[in-house]
């Protein structure tokens, strides 16, 4: 008899873009707590990150597992040069609704709202509307080369990086949009394959 | 050390985009150090062997008309598999669209919803690379094209067909890797010759 994956039919799944906190639940078991190994905690980078489930079945390749996360941070938490924090949330967000991923929108345009707090309504566009909805010239920019390049086959070509190049994002910066755009057409496929997003808490 | 994606999109020591990936040193030794682990030198080849790995990687780079990538993967595979390059070659034709689509859990969404093909391996196919690869491919062309139309059914389609918790676990890293691996090649070729 093969493994069986976890069902989870009480869950009232979220059926609509959100900046709040969404939980996670996932359709293979993790990897139990007190099972880890000083390996799978390396693989987990931080400690505390044992307490999610989502890390814990994902420490069922330790090593991919470590590496993926050090490529994450570097991608999004590396200031130095390059694109704005906003703007790299922003990409990974506009990503994500591309893709459908309810989960990972709701992280990531609740992170671009923290990094430009003045700006939360046109996140939260971006989450109503996609490509639709108006930005100003410099998001307009991240998000339609976010969303060319998470089209499969990529559509991103010459008039993405002019465009950006136009209202001022130098190379690196576009190395930044590249990165973290391709970063969550990653994350987006195992957030949406493994597991399934929940209600936020009330 | 060699690099990947370096190779594939043409960067030398010293030129303006070898500086810029510099600026993001981990980022890349680690999308080198995933591919390690999940393709060149997988720890454990017991979860997924490496003419499973090299089919699924070059499987997702056709599917994605990665043409450069799917070249390299092609060549390993080759040196593994010749029988399972010319089982996917010809699989190919009948697989290939455009993505994402798929269906949103029923609300206000549903009106964006977006029909298209539902690909099942043939038996073609299945004959020639066994229940278990094909199960793997099905599963990443949901996963390339159709992603928000993951379920637990999927899942449990590629436990029936053989694989481990654990082996769903490094095939779903691999797929989504390679999506990001793969742009992360369009991007910067396109960057390479737009750059000032």
């Amino acid at each position: 008899m093969s493994e069986q994956v976890i069902r989870h039919p009480e869950i009232e799944r979220p059926n609509a873009f959100t900046q709040e906190e969404l939980g996670w639940e996932p359709w293979l078991e993790p990897k139990p707590a007190e099972a880890l190994t000083e390996e799978d905690y390396a693989g987990l980078v931080e400690r505390k990150r044992a307490d999610s489930p989502y890390f814990r079945l994902l420490v069922r390749d330790p090593v991919v597992l470590g590496a993926r996360t050090r490529a994450d941070n570097d991608i999004f938490y590396n200031t130095d040069s390059g694109l704005g924090r906003a703007e790299r949330e922003l990409s990974a967000a506009a990503t994500s609704r591309t893709n459908g991923c309810i989960y990972c929108a709701s992280v990531h345009s609740r992170f671009a709202s923290l990094q430009a707090p003045s700006r939360r309504d046109d996140v939260q566009r971006l989450l109503d509307f996609g490509v639709d909805g108006a930005q100003d010239e410099r998001w307009t920019a991240v998000v339609e080369a976010a969303v060319a390049l998470t089209a499969t086959p990529s559509h991103f070509g010459p008039a993405h990086v002019a465009a950006l190049h136009a209202v001022g994002f130098d190379d690196q910066a576009i190395v930044d949009v590249i990165q973290s755009a391709a970063f969550f057409n990653w994350a987006n496929r195992l957030m949406l394959s493994l597991g399934e997003p929940t209600p936020p808490a009330r | 050390m060699s690099d990947l994606i370096d190779e594939l999109v043409g960067i030398a020591p010293g030129d303006p985009l070898d500086a810029l990936r510099a600026k993001r040193p981990t980022a890349k030794a680690d999308a080198q150090a995933t591919y390690d682990a999940l393709v060149t030198s997988p720890s454990d080849l017991g979860r997924a062997s490496a003419v499973e790995r090299a089919a699924i990687g070059y499987w997702v780079a056709v599917l994605s008309s990665a043409g450069r990538l799917a070249a390299h993967y092609r060549d390993l595979l080759a040196a593994l598999d010749a029988s399972i390059v010319t089982a996917i070659d010809a699989a190919a034709a009948d697989a290939l669209t455009s993505g994402p689509y798929g269906a949103f859990p029923p609300g206000p969404l549903s009106t964006e919803d977006e029909d298209g093909l539902h690909w099942t391996a043939s038996a073609e196919l299945r004959e020639a690379v066994g229940a278990r690869l094909a199960a793997a491919l099905e599963h990443a062309h949901l996963l390339t094209y159709r992603p928000r139309d993951s379920s637990p059914d999927a899942l449990q389609a590629l436990l029936d067909a053989g694989w481990t918790t654990d082996g769903v676990v490094t095939v779903s890293q691999l797929v989504a890797f390679t999506h990001f691996q793969l742009r992360v090649v369009a991007g910067l070729t396109v960057l390479k010759e737009q750059q000032r």
